[in-house]
């Protein structure tokens, strides 16, 4: 087999960065479906953007990430509600207000003469730099949010399709929502760590994007949605080891590159088989 | 949950209401009793004054103009409003049947898919659809003839398939009511007759279904009809039910008369106009 393939490995910072993408890529691939088919697209990259803060104080006073983050999801969800609650604009503009002051607040931090080097990794991310604590965190995190997906799934898929039936079918829209979010949250959480704040909403979303232009039923789309995030992974990492390209850059121009072959896929699939009238 | 409570105003609605009711209802095998009945939002009735008794079997058509409060009877029968006033006795599972046009065509779910989610109204939030539910699905889909399409995409249907795809949804929800909402909006006269037996052999199996409607020539063929115009005009059988005075009452005044079908063949204004719900 060629060294192409085997150099990388004989380090185990590109061993601990592929299974991290492998893990963060099947979990965002999954709940990525929910995300693109719920339209939720906006929240999940205001959510992502407004942690940042969180994850720069963290790091400036030498606290967990994962603690930064969390708190900092915690007050931007706060600034969302209130913003939408009070603000005479409509929702989406006071979220972009809340969010990008929100983001700015934390870029004007991070960028101080007194902040430590390696601090512009949260912008973008670290896949080389994660430890096996990470990917344990990753993996634990990971499996709960599959399972309170496989948990809701059916009730998932009969209220994205027809929100009107929820009082037949018995299941209220409003808590799917807030089950979405919070699982949204906590996968932003484990990926924002590898991939940064400005690239985690790419893989929660584009390998989704991508699956629905190839797919017509929700069990493939997830596993065809995870695949594309995993793949989309492992060729980044390859590439950035090679080209000595950024990681977590890497990982999303060849998802980009994913998305365009299945969108092109998808329209030829389209032209062959004619919808019924 | 699927409703089977009678609810009330005056007192707090429970599993115990229904006995309570039975001495002011006395009638045992109606599905649903309405008295003097009035419904509405934050406060405002938009509609009252109704009072009617549905039994199994029965096909009744709700006539009456936008806003008149159609919907909001609906939502009054599957216990998602309350009754401001009056009593609302509900003993019978009720399932909608939405416009089309209100569900998603590039959702990815099959016939079968959709059918199934009917299945969720008879389970507790844990539990998933499993093999029964499916078969029973099946058994829906078979019974509006459209058991060879379950492996489709709901998307790539017309019009009218779609329609009775959302009644075997309602089927496999075992609803004894079904709450069509302007099922013949936008169907062409092949898929109407189609629609036409089905109602009447859901009848026939002792279902009953309320059909919202504006065309009041094909409310006649049917064995009662409720107008409503914010208020409850009429119920009845279609022969004593449906006069001058209260079709102009339910439509508003200007009721245009075809020339040679003197009292039958009357249009409602706006015959065509859909919106605004």
């Amino acid at each position: 087999m060629p060294d192409f393939l085997f150099d990388p490995l004989a380090s185990g910072t590109t061993i601990r960065a592929l299974a991290e993408i492998t893990v963060l890529g099947i979990v965002s691939g999954a709940i990525g479906c929910w995300i693109v088919l719920y339209e939720l697209s906006y929240s999940a990259e205001s959510l992502a953007h407004g942690l940042f803060p969180g994850l720069v104080i963290a790091a400036l006073v030498g606290a967990p990430l994962l603690l930064g983050g969390a708190i900092g999801v915690l007050v931007a969800a706060t600034f969302i509600v209130i913003a939408t609650r009070f603000a005479d604009e409509s929702a989406d503009t006071a979220i972009a207000v809340v969010i990008t002051a929100l983001f700015g607040a934390g870029v004007l931090l991070a960028l101080s003469p007194s902040s430590p080097p390696g601090i512009k990794e949260l912008l973008f991310g670290d896949l080389l730099g994660v430890t096996f604590t990470d990917i344990a965190i990753a993996g634990v995190v990971g499996t709960a949010v599959l399972a309170t997906l496989w948990v809701f799934h059916d009730r998932l898929l009969a209220v994205g399709f027809d929100q009107g039936s929820q009082q037949s079918l018995g299941v209220s829209v409003t808590t799917l929502n807030l089950v979405l979010m919070v699982l949204v949250a906590a996968t932003i959480l484990v990926a924002v760590q590898g991939l940064g704040t400005l690239l985690v909403a790419a893989i929660l979303v584009g390998p989704a994007a991508a699956a629905r232009q190839v797919t017509r039923r929700i069990g493939p789309m997830m596993a065809v949605s995870a695949a594309v995030a995993v793949a989309s992974g492992v060729v980044g990492i390859y590439a950035s080891y090679h080209l000595r390209t950024a990681a977590g850059a890497s990982v999303v121009v060849a998802m980009l590159g994913l998305y365009l072959l299945a969108a092109l896929a998808g329209s030829l699939q389209h032209r062959r088989i004619p919808a019924r009238q | 949950m699927a409703s089977r409570a009678a609810i009330s105003a005056d007192r707090p609605h429970g599993p115990n209401s229904s006995t309570d009711n039975e001495a002011v209802t006395g009638s045992g095998d109606s599905l649903v009793v309405a008295r003097a009945l009035s419904v509405g939002y934050d406060g405002t009735p938009a509609l009252s004054g109704v009072d009617f008794e549905i039994r199994p079997g029965a096909r009744i058509g709700l006539l009456g103009p936008n806003g008149g409060g159609k919907t909001t009877l609906f939502r009054a029968l599957t216990g998602e409003l309350k009754p401001m006033s009056g009593v609302l006795e509900v003993a019978a599972s009720c399932a909608t049947v939405p416009q089309t046009d209100r569900t998603r065509l590039d959702y990815p779910v099959t016939c079968l898919d959709v059918a199934t989610m009917g299945a969720l109204a008879r389970l507790p939030w844990w539990r998933k659809p499993g093999r029964r539910d499916r078969a029973m699905a099946m058994e829906s889909l078979g019974m509006v003839g459209l058991a060879e399409l379950a492996r489709d995409s709901f998307g790539d249907l017309s019009g009218g398939q779609r329609q009775r795809i959302l009644i075997a949804r309602a089927l496999t929800a075992d609803a004894e009511l079904l709450l069509l909402d302007e099922p013949y909006t936008g169907l062409d006269s092949a898929s109407a007759d189609l629609l036409d037996g089905l109602i009447q052999n859901l009848a026939d199996r002792g279902r009953a279904v309320m059909i919202a409607t504006h065309d009041v020539d094909q409310a006649r063929a049917w064995d009662l009809v409720l107008c409503l115009n914010r208020t409850q005009i009429a119920f009845g059988p279609p022969d004593s039910a449906l006069d001058r005075r209260v079709l102009e009452a339910t439509y508003g005044g200007s009721i245009v008369e075809i020339p040679g079908q003197p009292g039958h063949g009357v249009l409602p204004p706006h015959h065509h106009d859909h919106g605004g719900h």
